[in-house]
């Protein structure tokens, strides 16, 4: 079997659907270490992809006025149990383009993996973009998880995006995403992540309201059990007149875990609001009772109430 | 033999006394309502029952089907049959209407539920039970995952609370819906409209039961003289001051 088929179906293993490959229609880029395994452009989006030392190289370009009929599949990943993969992301949308980007990050059999993102992302006057990020790591927890990224979305712009770790060891994780909304943009960055064992995570978000009317949301959604830890980050400045904005983050403890939540919110113009909310702590013992009350036992009724704040 | 027997019922919460030597009873089939004003004990009783943590009776008994449940954890007061409709029902995030319906039998179909509390299964069944729900949609849901779960002893606390005016007659009705299901219902309101419905009441005042008898004369007996417990008066007491 060649080495393009083991990473494909390994990945496949983790709940990748191959079969994005061969359809001709969707776009993708898959990459295993700094290996490009396979890529598909498509009408209205460019890719220009280069290997490196230690990762890749993409840049990926959605025309003005381009709306992409199919979301976008980039699978990123390492199949071994060691190993460093570095990806440097290039992402502008054209005026008024529209595109969805799924990635997956598949490590299945992580025990010494470095996974770092470093991405750059401009999104056009009136264009919207929707990315979807999942990981999954095993059930080791060997690795690494450091996705960086730097996004302005311009004037009537929209930018939507969610982080899901809540299958398998997390490891280390540390998100690190600024964003800047100028007039009438729109942003909304989502993430949840699952603790276990050790697991040590550190998100890091903030959305500056640079633009009149510019419109912000951060959710977080974190769980944590055994020794797991978690520091959850979410800023948000109101810059200008009409600006809004909110931090919403919850987190939940089980067993030994601890959780620290610091929403940070500034204004700096008398037009602008800016509200928060961060509720850390066991499960709601409300929320627990009435669930026991219609029948669960007490650890399905913790476990259906952190699924839920997951989902 | 009644379903629920409260015996002689005390609490205390930080050395106050909340409930004092309360005793009825709710047989089977029957519903019962547990009227009085706000403030007098009627949800803690019902927290009692219902096994909710932190509380634990400070005196009497709580008997279900004659045997003493006063020491079982909610979870063994739900799989003898008892279940609970909360008065501000939780938020429980991300949690599907039809999952909630299903929690005790994964294959219900909780379409019937639904329409039972006057709410439309293509408009809800998706939903999750989170803030995005009015309190009076959650308010439903409730009452409807009460009855999918097919208890033999349904605590209702203010079924009727945060439910627009011209929607209380169908509360009245998902209320009957739980006796022809097979449940009895211990019904908690403060609402004299709504525990008349009851085949019989009984009434709290100032943490005490004060009469305890067919629902008609209970109801009448409270609005004419109020309790004369916690110094509330009734439609008399505010004639006579009327008059003086």
């Amino acid at each position: 079997m060649s080495e393009r088929e083991k990473v494909l179906d390994a990945f496949a293993a983790s709940g990748w659907d191959r079969k994005i490959i061969e359809n001709g229609e969707i776009a993708h880029l898959v990459a295993s270490g700094n290996s490009i395994v396979s890529g598909r452009e498509a009408e209205g989006l460019s890719m220009e992809t280069e290997e490196t030392t230690s990762g890749i190289r993409v840049a990926m370009r959605v025309r003005e006025g381009a709306v992409l009929a199919n979301p976008v599949h980039l699978c990123f990943g390492i199949r071994h149990e060691e190993g460093v993969q570095e990806i440097e992301m290039e992402v502008t949308l054209g005026r008024n383009a529209s595109a969805e980007i799924v990635a997956h990050c598949l490590f299945p059999n992580a025990r010494k993996v470095i996974h770092r993102m470093d991405a750059s992302v401009d999104v056009g006057e009136g264009a919207r973009m929707r990315y979807a990020e999942t990981h999954y790591h095993g059930r080791i927890g060997g690795i690494e998880v450091v996705p960086k990224a730097r996004v302005t979305v311009r004037k009537g712009g929209e930018y939507r995006s969610e982080f899901v770790l809540v299958q398998g060891r997390v490891g280390r994780l540390a998100i690190d995403l600024d964003v800047e909304a100028q007039e009438g943009a729109v942003v909304e960055l989502a993430a949840r992540v699952f603790g276990h064992g050790e697991d040590s995570v550190t998100i890091r978000e903030k959305v500056a309201l640079n633009g009149r009317d510019a419109r912000g949301l951060i959710r977080t959604r974190v769980a944590l059990e055994d020794e797991s830890s978690a520091e959850v980050i979410g800023i948000t400045e109101g810059n200008a007149p009409g600006a809004r904005g909110h931090v919403d983050c919850v987190e939940i403890v089980k067993d030994r875990a601890v959780a620290k939540a610091l929403p940070i919110v500034a204004v700096r113009d008398p037009l602008a609001k800016v509200t928060h909310e961060a509720a850390i702590g066991t499960v709601d013992k409300k929320a627990l009772e009435t669930l026991m009350a219609h029948g669960l036992a007490p650890e399905e009724a913790v476990n259906m109430i952190i699924t839920g704040i997951l989902r | 033999m009644p379903l629920l027997t409260i015996e002689h019922l005390s609490y205390r919460a930080e050395e106050r006394e909340i409930l004092s030597d309360c005793s009825f009873a709710v047989y089977p089939g029957e519903i019962h309502s547990l009227i009085g004003p706000n403030g007098t004990g009627k949800s803690t009783l019902a927290c009692l029952v219902m096994g909710c943590s932190g509380y634990r009776p400070s005196g009497g008994r709580i008997l279900f089907k004659g045997r003493s449940i006063g020491g079982l954890p909610l979870p063994e007061r739900a799989a003898l049959g008892i279940c609970m409709a909360w008065q501000e029902p939780a938020r429980i995030e991300g949690l599907r209407v039809r999952e909630y319906l299903r929690l005790k039998e994964k294959t219900l179909d909780p379409s019937p539920y639904l329409r039972m509390v006057g709410l439309s299964p293509e408009r809800f069944l998706s939903r999750t039970i989170d803030r995005s729900l009015s309190g009076g949609e959650r308010k439903r849901i409730e009452l409807a995952s009460v009855l999918s779960v097919r208890p033999k002893l349904a605590i209702l606390d203010e079924p009727d609370s945060g439910i627009d005016m011209l929607s209380l007659g169908d509360i009245e009705g998902v209320v009957r819906a739980f006796r022809r299901e097979g449940a009895s219902v211990l019904l908690i309101t403060h609402r004299e409209e709504m525990a008349r419905m009851a085949d019989r009441a009984s009434q709290i005042c100032g943490g005490r039961i004060v009469r305890t008898g067919p629902s008609a004369e209970v109801v009448t007996l409270y609005k004419e003289e109020g309790c004369g417990v916690c110094g509330l008066g009734g439609a008399r007491d505010v004639r006579a001051r009327e008059s003086a």
